[in-house]
């Protein structure tokens, strides 16, 4: 495939594994009784919207591969393995079998590099894919019928500032249209992260306890309901600025730059995002989100800006 | 010195990135930390230890602290940065037992804890890393524990505490191992390996500053200077510099110790180091403490300060201590429940400050002393020679009639419920008006039954304890 690809949805699709964890795919160990229904929901209405498209690939941007040197990509055509989260293993222990777009990655990376950034596959096949990755593959789309592209996210913001990697992942997101645009494919993004990002530090005994569900602190609910105001309000731009004070009050995951990547993917939409869901899990704030170019706005990619 | 029964035995600082294992050809500064690590191996087993407990930087957890109890943990690792330098298939005999205790005592001491038993859990590149080198033939068993992310100070002093408690109690030695880079600034590019340097000047100065301090087996004043460290040399991925807190905690919070600097070198900018520590007779004793000590877990602080904000906020224990939600919930569910309101005020010895019985709560060893704090309020009546001293006994009452309060909302009742008080007072010829009149103020409508008992002392140094029975919640 060469030419004509697009980008033909965008999604903030975060990844608590709590959410497959009451989900109970047969992948899954642990068994759940319920819990998390309003964001569950929320990417059950995603998943509807995105089973309308054509597509072929997810490309997701997860905060739980962390690289200090550069961003990553699986360069693997397949991986097949057991996932268990290292902070609520719990909860999560996931026998994944995934497929990955190789030709889309290293189409990436090269853009990437060629853009300025530091870029390397990741080639070993031992390798285990991240939780943060296949939770939100998982809730996005539990088929697994489609290839996968997974980058890595460059620690800027610890190395540098949130302005750094808000510059760092926003090039990387243009790099990253510019590889599907050139490669044909259609694809779906994924900016694998929460919003507020504070948890408890405790847990409770029923971990789908949902009377002890709440946001961590009131000043998180309204900076969280701020930056969603932004993106139903197609005020893209606004919501990277003010990101780095977002950042620093809430401790939110966005410091990854998955969500700084996703906006650079789609040149900034000045069209809404549509908010399927909005939810706390451990006290994080989560938000369901998904914007559509061919819908909504201005294709992005495939010729159309 | 006398190799002791139980405790420490020996420390190893030792970094946990994976050249030296993976790649030590590469570049002389990784051979050389290779070597290091050999040379720490064989000191390591012969110091007479009977497990290897692991402190690894490279493992984060949110809630609580994380410990390793799997018995046998085994895998084919990959580092998620330097995947490209190869797998590392591992397999490592672990104290579960141990760790149950480990677990047990970190509770105790008002931590958030478990262990994690389960197969394919992500041990980290750190804890592998130093493992594989440090006790390539398994000989002796491990203990690993996380680096809580949002931890500082306090908590991970406890945390250490506690490991000391759960070696006492099972009667093991250990060599004590903290994985950690010295300065952590990676390079931002990937370089030649025969290129690596300290990424500054500063970094490497610090480095070699804190080298110093652990060459001459400073570990407390290192622990002290952790957070200038953390400001001066470290990026910062988490709260603060945590593991000589932890080192420190778990092998006594004092200088004397031998020290050994193996060897000391760049990877890939940051500042890796191996270097050992023996307990000794000698060694610098002189500290100065900048921080107070700190001897139980008080819970977070609340971010809003709200009254009953759902416990995840917490409180900090010069405060109002507040029930966990998990606390708050088990409470007065079943006979024999033990009371623990996260906050209460300490024991002195194997007891709970409450249990619930039928339709009843009992509360013992209701004293004056905040949750979390040695300090008395009032004043302490003797000091840690047995002096006596003078104190004041009306905000002692006031202090343990609060915690009294605290006890028994935590477990869903009040001191309206209070139906029969025993005061017990060290000092009844002095202190019996003054402690009546903040009784009266508090129980006056409650009309409790009392007796009130004068004895020659308290465990604690305090001059007023009470002992109750309140009805509990339902009933």
């Amino acid at each position: 495939m060469s030419g004509n690809g697009s980008i033909v949805a965008g999604c903030l699709a975060p990844h608590p594994p709590h959410l497959v964890y009451a989900e109970n795919p047969p992948q899954n160990e642990p068994r759940a009784e319920c819990g998390w229904e309003p964001l569950r929901w929320g990417y059950e209405r995603l998943r509807a919207q995105l089973d309308q498209l054509d597509f072929d690939v997810l490309v997701v941007h997860s905060p739980h591969w962390q690289t200090y040197i550069g961003t990553h990509l699986l360069g693997v055509p397949d991986f097949k393995s057991l996932s268990v989260d290292p902070v609520f293993p719990n909860l999560f222990r996931f026998q994944y079998e995934l497929s990955v777009d190789v030709e889309l990655a290293e189409a990436i990376h090269d853009e990437g590099r060629d853009a300025g950034l530091v870029m390397k596959m990741m080639r070993n096949p031992d390798f285990r894919v991240d939780y943060g990755t296949i939770v939100s593959c998982h809730m996005s789309r539990p088929a697994w019928d489609k290839p996968i592209v997974g980058i890595s996210s460059c620690r800027a913001t610890s190395y540098y500032s949130v302005e750094v990697m808000q510059e760092q992942a926003t090039e990387l997101g243009r790099a990253t249209l510019r590889a599907i645009e050139a490669t044909g494919r259609k694809a779906v993004l994924l900016s694998s992260n929460s919003l507020s990002h504070r948890h408890f530090t405790t847990e409770a005994p029923v971990p789908e306890d949902m009377s002890r569900e709440h946001i961590y602190h009131h000043g998180q609910y309204l900076w969280d309901m701020r930056m969603i105001e932004l993106i139903r309000a197609g005020r893209s731009r606004e919501l990277i600025d003010v990101m780095p004070e977002f950042i620093e009050q809430t401790v939110s995951e966005a410091d990854a730059g998955s969500l700084a990547w996703l906006m650079g993917a789609m040149d900034f939409p000045d069209y809404g995002g549509e908010l399927f869901g909005y939810g706390t899990v451990i006290g994080t704030g989560n938000a369901v989100v998904g914007w559509f170019p061919q819908r909504d706005g201005v294709a992005a990619g495939g010729g159309a800006s | 010195m006398t190799a002791p029964s139980f405790g420490p035995v020996r420390g190893f600082v030792v970094p946990g990135l994976p050249q030296p294992l993976l790649v030590p050809e590469q570049n002389e500064g990784w051979m050389r930390i290779r070597k290091a690590f050999e040379a720490a191996k064989e000191e390591l087993h012969s110091c007479n230890a009977d497990l290897i407990l692991v402190y690894s930087t490279m493992w984060p957890s949110v809630v609580g602290h994380q410990i390793q109890a799997n018995p046998e943990p085994e895998w084919v690792h990959v580092d998620e940065l330097f995947h490209d330098l190869g797998s590392i298939p591992y397999r490592f005999p672990v104290d579960a037992e141990f760790a149950g205790a480990y677990c047990d005592a970190a509770r105790a001491r008002g931590l958030e804890s478990r262990t994690v038993a389960y197969h394919g859990f992500p041990v980290d590149t750190g804890s592998v890393v130093a493992l594989k080198l440090l006790n390539p033939d398994n000989a002796l068993p491990a203990c690993i524990v996380s680096s809580n992310m949002y931890a500082d100070r306090a908590e991970t002093i406890v945390l250490g505490k506690a490991a000391r408690d759960a070696l006492e109690q099972q009667g093991k030695r250990a060599a004590v191992v903290v994985v950690t880079s010295l300065s952590n600034r990676l390079f931002t590019d990937f370089i030649d390996p025969k290129e690596d340097r300290i990424h500054s000047r500063k970094d490497d100065e610090w480095n070699r500053k804190v080298l110093e301090f652990l060459g001459a087996g400073r570990l407390e004043d290192v622990a002290q200077l952790s957070r200038e460290i953390h400001r001066q040399t470290r990026v910062k991925k988490v709260v603060n510099f945590k593991p000589m807190w932890w080192m420190a905690s778990v092998m006594g919070q004092h200088n004397r110790y031998r020290g050994h600097v193996y060897d000391y070198a760049p990877i890939y900018g940051a500042g890796a180091a191996v270097v050992s520590l023996t307990p000794s007779e000698g060694g610098v004793g002189d500290k100065e403490f900048d921080e107070e000590d700190v001897e139980q877990y008080g819970g977070d602080r609340t971010v809003l300060n709200v009254e009953g904000d759902g416990g995840q906020g917490g409180s900090p224990a010069s405060s109002s201590p507040s029930a966990s939600p998990s606390t708050r919930d088990a409470l007065g569910q079943e006979d024999g429940t033990t009371v623990n309101a996260g906050g209460d005020p300490k024991t002195q010895g194997a007891a709970s400050h409450a249990r619930r019985v039928g339709g009843l709560l009992h509360l013992a060893g209701i004293g004056p002393c905040l949750a979390g704090a040695d300090a008395v309020p009032g004043g302490a009546i003797r000091d840690e020679q047995g002096v006596p001293q003078e104190y004041d006994v009306t905000a002692q009452t006031e202090a343990a009639i609060g915690n009294l309060r605290t006890m028994l909302e935590a477990a869903g009742s009040s001191l309206d419920a209070v139906v029969d008080v025993t005061a017990f007072l060290v000092d009844m010829d002095r202190d019996f008006a003054a402690y009546n009149e903040v009784y009266r103020k508090h129980f006056d409508n409650i009309q409790a039954t009392r007796t009130t008992l004068s004895v020659s002392a308290l465990p604690a140094p305090v001059a007023v304890e009470f002992k109750v029975i309140a009805r509990a919640p339902g009933t």
